[in-house]
């Protein structure tokens, strides 16, 4: 028989606030130990959450980008169980009333389009961590991470494949960088899953039994875990055996799946509204603000840069990969105005000593407007390319305006009629008899000259000029002959 | 007078300004009145070194001219409200030794205004309770009667005012925890509307019920402290932003033509006659005062206790789960796994009647329960709350009505019978749960020479409005002048 695979994915968005959801700590990673705690964050009695209202803006912003439905009554909600990562015995949540609701992402997979369905996106707060000592045989809890605002996000069942699950992961990691909400840094946990997954007959409706892996923390594990599972509940089903619905965790090193112990999986959370939090109520006003202030998407910036700058599919895939290099590129281009060039120079010279150099584009030491520039000086033969190049990476070592460089090393080209027969002229005295050889007929000497010319100038003289204008004077002086 | 305790805050204010009393001389007093009356245990914790350097700081801003509300006057504050560093335990076993970081806006708004906090007063464990005999550290006891129950959970800031320990006390009203010990003592004590006091740095029993109060010995005071107490909090996401007005503004104006609404629910069996025949004789007094007596009904009152016994226990449920002995109050010694720290930390940790709540709590919100116990029980809270406003739209301005059923009842009485003590709190219960502000203030006493207390119940933000009517019936009685025993 053959099995459809049947995954949905809850993302766990970890968003780029200053501050933590219902405190005023700070919400960044890397601090020591339990340095951005407070009352609230430690669970002290008498502590009570104000909501950060960055948090219901980054929910919103993610929400219309995923065309969904924006709520505007919500409630938050208590979730207990006791662990000590979690200080309150329960963490702020949202159950039956999430923000947002019936959305789709458009997830590009090979060279088609997939629609995913988004069942739901709710905000929540995150837990601190254990760490577990094994010198001292204790545990120790960081209370950094609790209280760090989260969207949970959660996808419909419309995913086939452990590629397809991959390539949303990536999606949503676009996105939410894209918007701005969070950093999608999946090493510092700030893009987590888990995954729902089962398989069922071909062609069957129903749903068959799934399980659920829990904490997938890269993109190569989601897709590794997905693989091993669905290898798994195959070989149960082909067998006659019945796939158990539990909770796994996946261990990267081995490669495998496994149940989570069961007193951890079969908690009542107990979900009941949080007194402490009234009603959050979203005006249809403050939807059209977020909106207004949204970027544009990395979907309509892909179309765009297709169908109106005339870039290649690959070209606009590149620039879209983030909105700070379909932004850096706009720079260029506007200055510029030959898009094929600025997208050339940015993706090819720029990305790669940018690379070189371990920065991000945001750190580059050539501004846009400086690459424009100096895209505009090739593009109108100002300058060569080959010069460019040079002025290129001088403007990376040195940060330097192109024009400060050319005008400095003396690079601007010669194109003027006069200057370049000027120098023609010199590199005929030069080689006199190459020269009558070449009068006399012999053509092949032509880029001889051309590189003697090239030369005398230093490489500043214009190669096409040079090429034609040699042309003439041999012609001359053959006619004189 | 000679015994300065005995005088009235606004008394205390004028005369510290006058010159004619110091304000350590005043916090010393109380000191030392209260070393002597430490057998009514309504005290935890006092700092005297901290009083007395608060004292010279006061004293040292009245020289100066200083003139905030409350400058030099002695406050007892319940120990459910956080106070850095000075011990603050709830009267539970689970927080013993905690010493909080930081100090409720409550307690830092009487200090910006001039206060000095005196000490930690005892109460019900997590102001579970209505007699305070579920303390961690002993009952507090009735200074007019010792071996009877002074009220609860706020027992210890009542028993303070009555007995004249302090001159005005904070405490928290869940379900009648101010006004109920305010009745039981025969002093002034008021329950602000939901909101209008900041939670922060307030232990929380039940979130959406919970509100600081205040004691005093007369209507006066109470106005001034609930004055000083109140105001919106950015950290209170539940304080809410509306003007506070000078409580006092109202105090000495008629109450002519005013509505008095008596809901015929409240005066029903198990109402002991003794207090029914004194509540009947203030109402002739107001009457006399040229207000008028009207009949109003609130029909869903005799499922208040209900619905608070569900909705109550749930918050607290899930309130006190941050107690798991990880961070900080008491953990078990022992304890090998994670689980076990978790049960044995509780289970010595807290008392009896948390532990009962603790479970109820649970119960009610566990998957399969939650829709008939606590989905049920908010849609009656609605109906409630409806009652009263119905009555306020149609029919009254203020609901008179008796505070508790009964006069203060024995120590021990009905410790053993949990249904019968939640019962005693029937007619203060539905003000929570509508979120409305009440009050309690002495009207008689019966033949047991134990006070009994009259409520008033306003509408929303009216607080001054309660004090008004409270006033002028207070400056045609002296039951509030009459002072307990031990004096």
């Amino acid at each position: 028989m053959e099995y459809e695979t049947v995954i949905g994915l809850e993302v766990h968005v970890q968003l780029a606030t200053h501050s933590k959801i219902f405190c005023g700590s700070s919400a960044a990673f890397g601090a020591e130990p339990n340095e951005n705690v407070d009352p609230l964050t430690f669970g002290l009695p008498g502590s009570l959450p104000v909501l950060n209202w960055s948090v219901v803006e980054f929910a919103i912003m993610l929400g219309l980008a995923m065309n969904c439905e924006i709520r505007k009554f919500n409630r938050f909600a208590r979730k207990h169980y006791f662990y000590p990562d979690l200080p309150k015995g329960y963490q702020i949540s949202q159950f039956e009333e999430p923000i947002c609701e019936r959305g789709s992402l458009r997830v590009p997979i090979e060279d088609a389009v997939r629609t995913i369905g988004i069942k739901r996106i709710h905000m929540e707060e995150d837990a601190g961590k254990n760490i577990h000592d094994s010198r001292t045989q204790s545990s120790l809890v960081d209370l950094n991470r609790a209280g760090v605002p989260l969207l949970e996000v959660v996808s419909e069942p419309d995913i086939r494949s452990p590629a397809e699950a991959g390539a949303y992961m990536r999606t949503v990691r676009q996105l939410v960088r894209w918007l701005g909400i969070s950093d999608g840094n999946m090493e510092e946990g700030s893009l987590r899953c888990d995954a729902n997954i089962s398989l069922r007959p071909s062609g069957s409706l129903k749903f068959g039994t799934r399980t659920e892996i829990k904490n997938l923390n890269s993109f190569k594990f989601v897709e590794q875990a997905l693989e091993y599972e669905i290898a798994r509940q195959m070989s149960l089903l082909k067998s006659g055996k019945e796939v158990i619905q539990q909770t796994l965790t996946f261990d990267s090193a081995t490669g495998a799946t496994s149940p989570l112990r069961s007193k951890e999986e079969s908690s009542d959370y107990r979900y009941f509204p949080d007194p402490d939090l009234p009603p959050l109520v979203i005006e249809e006003r403050s939807i059209h603000e977020i909106q207004e202030k949204m970027p544009k998407l990395p979907e309509a910036w892909y179309k765009e840069l297709v169908e109106v700058y005339g870039l290649s599919a690959y070209d606009a895939a590149v620039l879209t990969a983030e909105r700070s290099f379909v932004e850096y590129f706009r720079e260029v281009f506007e200055i510029s105005s030959n898009a094929k060039l600025a997208c050339n120079w940015v993706t090819s010279e720029l990305f790669g000593l940018l690379k070189k150099a371990g920065l991000e584009i945001h750190k580059s030491p050539i501004k846009p407007r400086d690459l424009g520039t100096l895209v505009k000086l090739i593009d109108s033969e100002a300058i060569s390319g080959k010069m460019g190049k040079l002025v290129f990476e001088e403007m990376f070592a040195s940060g330097e305006a192109p024009q400060t460089i050319i005008d400095r090393k003396g690079l601007k080209q010669i194109t003027g009629e006069d200057q370049i027969v000027a120098i023609i002229k010199q590199a005929f005295e030069k080689n006199p008899g190459q020269l009558a050889e070449y009068v006399g007929g012999n053509d092949r000497l032509h880029p001889f000259f051309v590189g003697q010319v090239m030369k005398l100038s230093s490489g500043t003289a214009n190669p096409k000029r040079v090429n034609d204008l040699i042309t003439r004077e041999i012609n001359k002086l053959r006619g004189a002959a | 007078m000679s015994d300065i305790t005995l005088l009235t805050a606004s008394e205390m204010v004028s005369q510290m300004r006058a010159g004619q009393l110091s304000c350590k001389e005043l916090c010393q007093a109380f000191l030392n009145k209260l070393e002597k009356q430490k057998g009514l245990n309504s005290f935890l914790t006092i700092a005297p070194e901290k009083v007395l350097a608060r004292a010279e700081e006061a004293q040292a801003k009245i020289k100066a001219g200083s003139k905030e509300a409350l400058l030099g006057i002695p406050v007892a504050v319940k120990d459910m409200i956080l106070t850095k560093d000075l011990k603050t335990t709830c009267a539970s076993k689970i927080l013993e030794n905690f010493i909080p970081p930081y100090t409720a806006t409550c307690v830092n708004n009487l200090e910006s205004r001039g206060a000095v906090v005196l000490g930690k007063t005892n109460m019900d464990e997590f102001a579970m309770g209505s007699s305070n005999e579920n303390s961690a550290f002993g009952s507090v006891k009735n200074p007019w009667n010792p071996e009877c129950v002074p009220g609860g959970s706020s027992g210890g800031s009542a028993v303070a005012v009555a007995a004249r320990l302090a001159p005005l006390a904070l405490g928290t009203d869940t379900g009648g925890s101010v006004r109920q010990p305010a009745s039981f003592c025969g002093i002034a004590g008021m329950k602000p509307t939901y909101g209008r006091v900041s939670r922060y740095g307030v232990v929380a029993f039940a979130s959406s019920l919970d509100q600081v109060g205040g004691f005093a010995t007369n209507v006066r005071d109470l106005a001034l402290l609930m004055s000083a107490v109140s105001g919106h909090d950015p950290m209170d996401s539940t304080s809410v932003k509306v003007d506070v007005p000078d409580f006092s503004a109202l105090l000495g104006q008629d109450i002519k033509g005013l509505r008095l609404g008596m809901p015929k629910e409240y005066f029903i069996e198990g109402l002991s006659s003794e207090v029914k025949a004194c509540i009947e004789a203030a109402l002739k007094q107001l009457e006399k005062l040229g207000a008028k007596l009207v009949e109003v009904s609130l029909p869903n009152t005799e499922l208040a206790v209900a619905t608070y016994y569900i909705l109550a226990p749930a918050e607290a449920s899930s309130n006190l789960a941050r107690y798991d002995g990880i961070r900080y109050g008491h953990r078990a010694k022992g304890t090998h796994e994670l689980e076990e720290l978790y049960e044995v930390s509780r289970s010595e940790g807290f008392g009896e009647e948390v532990k009962r709540r603790i479970m109820i709590g649970t119960y009610v919100l566990s998957s399969g329960y939650f829709d008939a116990y606590y989905l049920r029980a908010q849609k009656v809270r609605t109906l409630i709350a409806n009652d009263f406003r119905t009555a306020f739209a149609k029919h009254c301005d203020l609901i008179v009505c008796p505070t508790a059923p009964t006069t203060a009842f024995k120590i021990g009485e009905k410790s053993s019978d949990p249904l019968a003590m939640y019962l005693n709190d029937i007619f203060t219960i539905p003000v929570n749960l509508a979120g409305l502000p009440g009050m309690s203030i002495p009207c008689g006493f019966d033949q047991k020479g134990l006070p009994v207390g009259l409520q008033l119940i306003g509408k929303p933000w009216d607080e001054a409005g309660l004090l008004k009517t409270a006033y002028a019936y207070e400056s045609e009685t002296d039951w509030h002048k009459r002072l307990p025993k031990i004096h």
